[in-house]
Parts: structure tokens; sequence; C-alpha cells
């Protein structure tokens, strides 16, 4: 008996941690729960139950001889899919039986702390180049191509830079977006762009919560209620931290 | 008008595998993002400027995106999420949301609130797109066992 009751711990363990990854890196609700879900049965626990809001996550196991709940708080949030792809092979391998509990659990302890993300140089050339190229792809001139790249960039720059120096986000959005506004009049206003509505929408697109916006309809449609509303609310947040920042830019030029 | 067709494909296949190297995608599904979301953005593209509004263009937009990511995922066993995020990166009304917070921010608010339905409206459009490709997915998995449960 004592020995199904640790196994149960452990199983508890590893479900817990994978659906924390997974949440933490940007993975649906669904999907986080169904993941928990697998790896329980494919454990030979049937009875579990398992409850996940963008903040936290509800574990319980209810076997006739023991009833178990944890409780796993989730305070950092971002989008890093490979930790999803990585999670997702491991719970695969944990259904066809290739992985034990022991195995199982260092690999996914290995992930949760690996820092595999591509080079920071990368990111914002890859957001200046994504910025110059929805502004042509939203009818823009090719004149504004430049520009939209350059604000574009520095706003990411920024973004990654104003996060590190403080944990909320709210005033990491505000500012690299202000920076954003700058850049975008000061190249109107030399002359070196053309349409300023344009370059600005353009070079917003890498901080735009798009996904989560997205997931937030798609949760409330699904049922997923709780999750809906509160990505729903950082969705908001964001675009007014955004709209603020580029406003204030507007204002005092 | 081909040019510009022409632009508009490389441009959204440059666009949305950049998008994923801001969510880390690993590099393969890097490039099969990269054509998903290159077709998403045709189909939004050529609907919307030739034929129909901006919520039916955007729902079948979203829809072809969620059967081709859907493809992909079965076939390389990987979540749908890496395929279909940036594809409806360009679909998404990121501008016209922060549009909305810059005219609340300019105390228009009648024009902000009208703005922000749309908003709303159109991200409905993206997820019923991909809603109703799960469901179609599921749909056509479930018929055709039943036909294979009726032919028994």
């Amino acid at each position: 008996m004592e020995s199904h009751e640790k196994t149960a711990h452990e199983v508890a363990k590893i479900c817990t941690l994978a659906g924390k990854i997974m949440l933490q890196s940007g993975a649906e609700t669904y999907r986080v729960e169904d993941t928990m879900n697998r790896i329980a049965h494919a454990f030979h626990i049937s009875e579990v139950q398992s409850f996940v809001t963008p903040t936290g996550i509800i574990f319980s196991i209810e076997e006739t001889d023991l009833d178990m709940t944890k409780l796993v708080r989730v305070t950092e949030r971002g989008t890093d899919l490979k930790k999803v792809v990585l999670v997702n092979s491991i719970s695969r391998s944990i259904a066809e039986e290739k992985l034990t509990l022991k195995e199982a659990l260092a690999r996914l302890n290995e992930i949760e702390h690996s820092q595999d993300v591509y080079p920071v140089w990368l990111q914002i050339v890859s957001a200046a180049i994504a910025s110059g190229c929805f502004l042509i792809m939203f009818l823009g001139k090719w004149n504004d191509f430049i520009p939209a790249c350059l604000a574009g960039g520095v706003g990411y720059a920024g973004i990654i830079y104003f996060h590190r120096l403080s944990q909320i986000k709210f005033f990491a959005e505000f500012t690299a977006s202000f920076l954003i506004g700058l850049i975008s009049i000061g190249c109107v206003k030399i002359g070196a762009g053309i349409e300023l509505n344009k370059i600005i929408i353009g070079s917003v697109m890498p901080l735009v919560p798009g996904v989560l916006i997205t997931n937030a309809v798609r949760d409330l449609m699904s049922g997923d209620l709780v999750s809906g509303l509160s990505k729903g609310a950082e969705a908001g947040l964001t675009a007014f931290a955004i709209g603020i920042g580029i406003a204030l830019a507007l204002a005092l030029l | 008008m081909i040019n510009m067709l022409i632009v508009q494909f490389v441009l959204s296949f440059i666009a949305t595998a950049a998008f994923g190297v801001l969510f880390n995608i690993p590099a393969r599904p890097l490039i099969q993002g990269g054509v998903v979301g290159m077709i998403g953005w045709m189909v939004y593209f050529v609907l919307y400027t030739y034929f129909v509004g901006a919520f039916a263009a955007t729902f079948v937009a979203a829809f072809a995106i969620a059967i081709i990511s859907q493809y992909f995922a079965k076939f390389y066993k990987t979540p749908i999420i890496v395929y279909s995020v940036s594809g409806i990166i360009p679909l998404v009304p990121g501008g016209l949301s922060y549009d909305v917070m810059r005219h609340f921010v300019e105390n228009s608010y009648n024009l902000a609130i009208e703005l922000a339905a749309k908003a709303f409206i159109l991200s409905g459009a993206i997820a019923m797109g991909l809603i109703f490709a799960a469901v179609f997915h599921q749909v056509i998995k479930k018929g055709s066992t039943a036909v294979k449960v009726l032919k028994k």
C-alpha cells in the first residue's frame, strides 16, 4: 500500500511539473489539462482532476485508498514554444511507457531549468524584420520600411531590457511603446517616413498581445471561462500599456 | 497586381517565420509555420481585397490555418500551437486594438468603443475559425469510424 502511495506522490509531482512548464511557456489551457491527465493515466492512476488557470494549477488524485491534491502557483508567463514541444514529446514517451517515473522527472527538471532560446540579437533582428514586413502587408509604402524596422527593433530591444529592470510587464510595455512612438514620430519629422500611423502599427506588432487575445476568446468558447476572462484582462492591460505609451509620445512631440 | 501579390506572399512568409523566432519555435517548425502563415495571409488578403468583408475573410483564413496546422501537427507529432500561432498573428486585430486604446487615451470614446467592438468581433472570427477546424477534424474522424461500425 505504502509504495502505491509513494508512486502516486511522484506521479502528482511529474504531472504538476509538466503542467507548470507548459503553462509558463504559453500552451493552451485545454492542452495543459489534457497532458497532465494523460501522464497520470499512463502511470495507471485513473481518477484525476486538473484545473488550470493562467495563474495556477490545481491537481488532484482520487483513488479508493488515497486522496491527494496539489496546488502550483504560476507567476511568470511567456511564450517559449520549444519547451511546449519538449514536454509534449516527454508526455508521448510516457504514454508509450518508454520512460520510468525517475527518468521522466529528471528530464522535466532539465527542461524547466534550460535556457535554450535564440540569441537576443537574433530576436531583435527578427522583430525588426517582422515590423517592416507587416508595414508592407498592411499596404504601407516602401519608403516607410526602414523606419518601421528601426522602431520595431528598438521597441523589442526596449521590452527585453526594461523587463529585466522591472518584473512589472506593464512598465516594460509602456516604456517600449513610448520609444517606438518617439522614433516613428522622429522619422516622419525628419522626412525619412511618410505615413506615421502605418509605421506605428507595423512596429508595435511584436509587442501586441495577439496570441493572448485569440487564446482568450478560444478558451471562452471551449468552456474554460476563468482562463478566458483572465487572459482577456491580461491582453487588455497590454494593449492599454501600448496605447498610452504611443499616445504619450504623440502628445509630447 | 501580380507583383503586389508576390510581394505579399514573400513578406508574409518572412514575417511569420520571424515571429516564430520571438516565440522560440525550433528551426524546422519555423519554416513550416512560415508556410502556414503565408497561406493564411494569402487567403485573407485575396478574399478581403476582392470578395468579402473582414469578418468572413478572417474566419476563412483562420480555418485554413488551423486545418493545415492540424495536418502538420499530426504528421510531425508536435503540438498544433507551434504551427498555428505565428500564422494567426497577421490576422489578429493588433493594430486595431492599439487604435482602440489610443482613441480612449485621446478622449474620443465613441470611436474607441466602435473599434473595440470590431476588434472583439475579429478575434472572435479567428477563434471560431480555429474551433470550427478542430470540430471539423473530430467530425470527420468520428464520421469515418461510424461508417466502419455501420459496415459491420
